[in-house]
């Protein structure tokens, strides 16, 4: 078991074509995810080709649409690495075709675009991760994103986090635990999935024990996703939230992560996640530690 | 991008907003001719991209031109929350007979927008909104349909705007929406929204907020950029296209991914307290692809900031593979030479780490020490800058 995405996903990427699209598609391919397509209207009916890590080569059909790639292969997830200008059509086009699960890898995508695709989304079928995040892996099973499927392997701790590259270092500090599914959400004002919806995904998932949430500065999320667990989560969970040190009204890189005001602040977070009974570490290496003692004794 | 008064006001114009633009000066002189051109009572308004500067005394009413030269000579030059002001607004002095208060913004928690409106306002709203908030009304907006006229008359309707005043507050919520949307925004506020003599409604303040992502569909934008007031290494950074933030401490900081380098930065100053209490100098985030070029423009301008002692690169290698990270190192120090003087602490972990720390160890550049650990190096890279202080 796993959340969102496992072994019988069928991934389809937006993008197949583009740098990225064709660096992450061969990483994908790679890690034994059953990548089965690519989209590119201007590209249609070619195919690209990559190599499993045996070696093999897998020839992927290009499509001129999510609809026609669904209808051709089956496929119930895509993983978008589309320019900035053109995400929300893409997304807009994900949606309409009823893909299950979307995963918005692009950074810089501006926010109303986000806000609008988000309104549009709302009572239609796909689940969307992202933007600007490393997406989701199910070690073992799939990736669907740009997170090295190297680092970790399959166990007991689900892990859900805003940074792409905090997901990596705690995946690396527990991975002689391993992982049921790491998600990385992303760190834009606005997002599709959220710490709650994957804590609640975690809780139902048999296979998760446990939990680590990271979060940084900006927004309520974590605030909001204290007073979840508080309610809804009988797992143990572990805490850690960056951006301590950050000055008040300064952007650190995440167009999210700003500081304006009281709320917001990693003190703040911490306190919320500490008075819903969530160990917070310090550092990312207490932290790994804090879920070490929970695995150790469980 | 946060918007400067004079700035906001001219979108709200651009896009119908019924508002005083005044004349945007630099100097005293300019700032009494402007009064003397305007005649009558002004108003001298300090230009920076921080609130609170009426309470600062960066706002002053000039009854004469001789007045105007005056305030603005003393507000030019002044500090507002860590801001110089550079500019001044010279302003016809409208008094409002009632204050009111007016802005859309982005709503994170909903996913949403949000229209905040309120009669009983205007510069003390937070007052109004803590101790009667059932007179700050907030209204939410969707995104995918936003403000039409029905949508601008129940906000105004909500708001209770005095029926004399309903027409011009519809067309004002109307105007302000096309800002906020056509421009990108993710603030606009009208604080005060002013009724004057005559039952006329306008816009007397104005803040925005723009979103750099959308930058690329708003050429004009950047001739907003406040380059007068940014840090020289921050500017330096920026013109490398370089992620970069000064900060005021001892301990130079590099890593790769936005939340890494904040948790750097926390770590860093965790580990200060045992040593002089150093503190992180910087947020510098150089992103997956850290080849030599980025990591020399990187620690150029690092070791450019006076402030700093010593320097910690931290990388956890993702797609990014560690032995890259190490070339770029290396290859950094060999393109700075000479001009590279102080100790970089070096912790590398993920792909391919091994090679990657066997590049730095045969190198074995006399700056460049190696550590295990993120908090090991942290350590040792504020124990250092201690040392050097």
């Amino acid at each position: 078991m796993s959340i969102f995405l496992n072994k019988d996903s069928k991934v389809i990427v937006q993008g197949i074509t583009g740098g990225e699209g064709t660096k992450h598609t061969a990483l994908m391919v790679k890690s034994g995810t059953n990548v089965v397509g690519g989209v590119n209207a201007r590209k249609a009916g070619t195919t690209v080709t990559h190599k499993t890590a045996d070696g093999a080569d897998v020839e992927l059909p290009v499509f001129g649409s999510v609809e026609e790639a669904m209808k051709e292969t089956g496929a119930d997830v895509s993983v978008a690495f589309v320019p900035p200008a053109f995400t929300k059509a893409a997304v807009v086009e994900a949606i309409d075709a009823g893909i299950g699960l979307l995963v918005i890898i692009t950074e810089g995508v501006p926010v109303q675009d986000s806000a609008e695709f988000w309104a549009y989304a709302q009572g239609k079928g796909t689940r969307i991760i992202g933007p600007n995040c490393p997406g989701i892996i199910t070690p073992g099973e799939a990736l669907a994103g740009i997170t090295p499927a190297t680092i970790a392997g399959k166990g007991p701790v689900g892990l859900v986090s805003k940074s792409g590259t905090l997901t990596y270092q705690m995946m690396f500090e527990l991975k002689d635990f391993g992982f049921s599914t790491a998600i990385g959400i992303g760190g834009d004002p606005i997002i599709g999935t959220t710490h709650i919806d994957a804590l609640e995904a975690f809780e139902a998932d048999p296979e998760t024990k446990a939990i680590v949430m990271i979060g940084e500065i900006g927004g309520d999320a974590e605030e909001r996703a204290a007073a979840y667990i508080k309610e809804h989560v009988t797992k143990p969970v572990v805490g850690y939230v960056a951006g301590f040190t950050a000055p008040e009204g300064k952007t650190m890189g995440h167009a999210g992560a700003i500081v304006s005001g009281s709320s917001g602040t990693a003190q703040a977070k911490k306190e919320a996640l500490e008075a819903a009974g969530v160990k917070v570490g310090k550092t990312p290496s207490e932290t790994a530690a804090l879920m070490r003692e929970i695995l150790n004794n469980a | 991008m946060d918007l400067m008064e004079y700035q906001a006001k001219e979108l709200f114009a651009k896009h119908g907003a019924k508002t005083t633009l005044g004349v945007v000066v630099e100097s005293a002189d300019d700032a009494k001719l402007a009064a003397e051109e305007l005649g009558g009572v002004t108003v001298i308004k300090a230009q920076v991209k921080a609130g609170g500067r009426g309470k600062a005394g960066g706002v002053k009413i000039a009854k004469t031109a001789d007045e105007a030269y005056e305030y603005a000579s003393a507000i030019l030059g002044m500090d507002i929350k860590g801001h110089t002001v550079h500019r001044v607004l010279v302003v016809p002095a409208t008094p409002p007979v009632e204050e009111y208060y007016f802005s859309f913004l982005l709503d994170r928690s909903n996913r949403s927008y949000l229209c905040i409106a309120s009669v009983e306002g205007g510069v003390e709203i937070e007052e109004v909104a803590k101790t009667n908030p059932e007179a700050v009304k907030q209204i939410a907006v969707d995104p995918g349909t936003g403000v039409d006229d029905a949508k601008a008359a129940e906000i105004v309707d909500e708001a209770g705007f005095p029926a004399e005043l309903r027409d011009q507050a519809i067309a004002m919520a109307k105007s302000l929406w096309t800002a906020f949307v056509e421009e990108d925004a993710t603030l606009v506020e009208v604080n005060p929204l002013a009724r004057l003599e005559g039952d006329v409604l306008e816009a007397l303040d104005g803040k925005m907020s723009l979103d750099d992502n959308a930058d690329f569909r708003h050429e004009d934008h950047s001739g907003y950029e406040d380059s007068a007031a940014a840090d020289p290494l921050e500017a330096k950074a920026k013109s490398k296209g370089l992620n970069y933030v000064k900060l005021d401490g001892e301990v130079g900081i590099i890593g790769n991914g936005a939340g890494l380098v904040m948790s750097t930065l926390d770590v860093v100053a965790y580990a200060g307290e045992a040593h002089g209490s150093v503190k992180p100098a910087n947020f510098l985030d150089i992103g997956g692809g850290a080849n030599a070029q980025v990591m020399a423009d990187g620690l150029d301008v690092i070791l450019n900031d006076e402030q700093v002692k010593s320097v910690f690169v931290n990388v956890f290698g993702g797609i990014t593979s560690c032995d890259a990270v190490a070339d770029g190192i290396v290859g950094a120090l060999d393109i700075l030479g000479d001009d590279a003087t102080k100790p970089l602490v070096v912790r590398l972990d993920g792909n391919n780490v091994e090679e990657g720390r066997r590049i730095l160890n045969e190198a074995n550049h006399p700056l460049v020490s190696l550590e295990e650990t993120m908090d090991g190096a942290a350590d040792k890279a504020a124990e250092l800058a201690n040392a050097a202080k």
